[in-house]
């Protein structure tokens, strides 16, 4: 069993967050980055799990550049095989996927997992996007997984409901709560990290489909009213009179 | 033109109708495509909303991305669509990055708001602690739109359905079963949601919590730990790592408002907060606070509620 797993990184969720070049661009300075919670909670923990009771390899691939090393080591202590970095900025969700098939074309892999979104811009769009360009079947938003021989069944989340869904191998995957639990890194791991293979590629061109033109943060919310909790018919008046929500 | 496409397999939800009055504002020529078996009759009515006009595939089942995808393009493509349009929601996500890579079109994916002037659009980033306006490079552009952001509106009359045929390959994905929880508001959807935490002490306490949901007729939500110690379900955990929402009312009850949990409710339009600790972080992102123990201000709270629906029926 071949298991790519794509890691992506996201700033830690109590960084601040704010923008410099006039809006333009993130400011990355002293932000904590973490491996993206979906890729590495959910989908490289399945993928190790999967590659222990099925043997087989495990390997990681980040669009990203050398600053990304930091997390590749991270997501190899955890126990994934091998990393691969293509060496780009990622512009946007199709150049990374571009970067990702190129690559996955020539792996012969079983099975490519994703997260079901990055933290960061939310997008939910690359583990589509590669599996068009691989033409490979997809399910999205899946919770649970598991592989019989040449078959996989798999759990996704829909509207309020769940649904249990049978696919063959290869396929693309993207997984969110419910897949996995957390692994915490141990000594052996960390130290095993350090000499596992990490490899760099140098990125393809490829067409830019979107941009992000400018960035904003919302305006703060006005002070709270505060109301007495003795008095919720007053509570229930202002949700009607002046929120207009009920 | 504008090609929207809808599930509608699973009902018709009111997201669809957000999607298609989003569509409307773009373009008036509004062509809704999808696949299934809802009946001309139920389909129709998505005119009111702009359609002008319905294509259903029958021998679809709507599930499979792949074969989705192929559908949606080669009508794209046919009708010469400008803008292909989703709802943001589970089939969205599937099918929109797909289609954007066979029409080689830019996806703004989770769309909040109509084009600015300059065409780029609005979305949600870094958890919904920033806003990102997002430009489409190429010819075509694909939009997939985030529930409860645009009203739906009625803007004309039921439309004609018409069926369409054609080979979109076989389905690589087969569906087993769908469970679906009885008689519960679906979380995403819902405009009015009662969320509460580890404030409520334990599973048993929760009697008061759907008592106020149900009187307002709004779903129930929880904060993480709840859900991991298996006092509520999975499906009911918002946050960074859960669900994101944005309804027009969220009511936090015994939540202290980490930031993980705000990252998934602060998109909401009014929060109201209660908490004993009047220092509890969530204060800081409420427009209405209460501070008091839950077990005393909540069956007042659902009484208020109660008697308020009664004089207003
Ligand atoms: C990477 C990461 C991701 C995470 N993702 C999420 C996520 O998606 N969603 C999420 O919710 N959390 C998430 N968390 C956890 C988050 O940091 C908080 O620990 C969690 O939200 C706290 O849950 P809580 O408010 O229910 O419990 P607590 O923090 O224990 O707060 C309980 C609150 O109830 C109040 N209270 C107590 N008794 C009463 C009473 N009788 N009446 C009224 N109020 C009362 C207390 O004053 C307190 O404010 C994440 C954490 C990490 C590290
Ligand atoms: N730069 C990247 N490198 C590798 N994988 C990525 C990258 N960006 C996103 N991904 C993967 O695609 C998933 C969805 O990302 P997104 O489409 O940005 O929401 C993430 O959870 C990752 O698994």
């Amino acid at each position: 069993m071949k298991i790519l797993v794509c890691i992506s990184k996201s700033p830690d969720t109590t960084s601040k967050i704010s923008f410099i070049q006039d809006n333009k661009v993130f400011d990355e300075n002293g932000v904590q980055f973490i491996v993206n919670p979906y890729d590495e909670w959910y989908a490289l923990v399945r993928a190790l799990e999967l590659k222990e009771t099925l043997g087989g390899q495990v390997s990681i691939i980040t669009v990203g550049t050398a600053n990304d090393d930091a997390i590749m080591r991270k997501a190899l202590a955890i126990g994934a095989d091998e990393a691969i970095r293509i060496d780009a900025e990622p512009k946007d969700a199709y150049f990374t996927a571009c970067q990702i098939a190129n690559f996955a074309k020539e792996g012969s892999f079983d099975l490519i997992l994703t997260g079901k979104e990055t933290i960061n811009y939310n997008g939910s769009q690359v583990g589509g996007m590669l599996s068009e360009i691989l033409d490979l079947p997809f399910v999205s938003l899946a919770s649970r997984l598991e592989v019989n021989g040449n078959t996989v069944s798999v759990e996704r989340e829909i509207a309020g409901g769940i649904q249990v869904i049978e696919a063959n191998l290869p396929l693309v995957i993207s997984c969110s709560k419910g897949m996995a639990e957390q692994r915490i890194p141990n000594m052996r791991g960390i130290m095993a990290a350090r000499t596992k293979p990490l490899q760099v590629i140098s990125p393809i061109s490829t067409d830019d489909l979107t941009s992000y033109v400018l960035f904003n943060t919302p305006s703060s919310k006005a002070a709270v009213k505060m109301i007495d909790a003795s008095n919720m018919d007053e509570l229930v008046q202002l949700l009607h009179n002046e929120a207009k929500v009920i | 033109m504008v090609l929207v496409y809808i599930t509608t397999q699973h009902g018709i939800a009111k997201s669809a109708l957000e999607t298609v009055s989003y569509a409307r504002k773009l373009n008036e020529q509004v062509v809704v495509i999808t696949c299934g078996s809802a009946s001309a009759n139920e389909l129709e009515i998505l005119g009111k909303y702009g359609a002008k006009s319905i294509l259903v595939n029958r021998t679809i089942d709507g599930e499979d991305s792949q074969q989705l995808a192929r559908l949606i393009s080669s009508f794209a493509l046919s009708l010469k669509a400008e803008t292909v349009m989703f709802s943001h929601d589970f089939i969205g996500k599937g099918v929109a990055p797909r289609v954007s890579v066979r029409l080689k079109a830019g996806l703004v994916s989770g769309a909040i708001s109509l084009p600015e002037t300059d065409g780029s659009i609005k979305i949600n980033v870094f958890s919904g602690k920033a806003i990102a306006f997002v430009k489409v490079n190429s010819p075509v552009r694909i939009i997939s739109l985030l529930p409860n952001s645009v009203a739906p509106e009625i803007t004309g009359v039921n439309c004609a359905v018409e069926e369409i045929t054609g080979d979109f390959g076989a389905a690589a994905i087969k569906v087993l079963s769908t469970k679906k929880p009885e008689g519960d508001i679906a979380l995403p959807e819902a405009e009015l949601v009662v969320s509460a935490g580890r404030g409520m002490k334990g599973p048993e306490n929760w009697g008061m919590i759907e008592g106020l949901a149900k009187a307002l007729g709004a779903a129930t939500a929880c904060s993480r730990p709840v859900a991991d110690i298996g006092w509520r379900p999975h499906h009911e955990h918002v946050g960074q790592t859960g669900v994101a929402i944005r309804p027009n009312l969220y009511i936090a009850i015994g939540i202290s408002g980490a930031i993980q949990h705000l990252a998934g409710v602060n998109g909401s339009k009014v929060i109201v907060v209660v908490n004993t600790d009047k220092e509890a972080p969530f204060f800081k992102a409420a427009d209405y606070g209460v501070i008091g123990d839950a077990f005393d201000v909540i069956p007042r709270l659902t009484e208020a509620v109660l008697k308020f629906n009664a004089e207003n029926n």
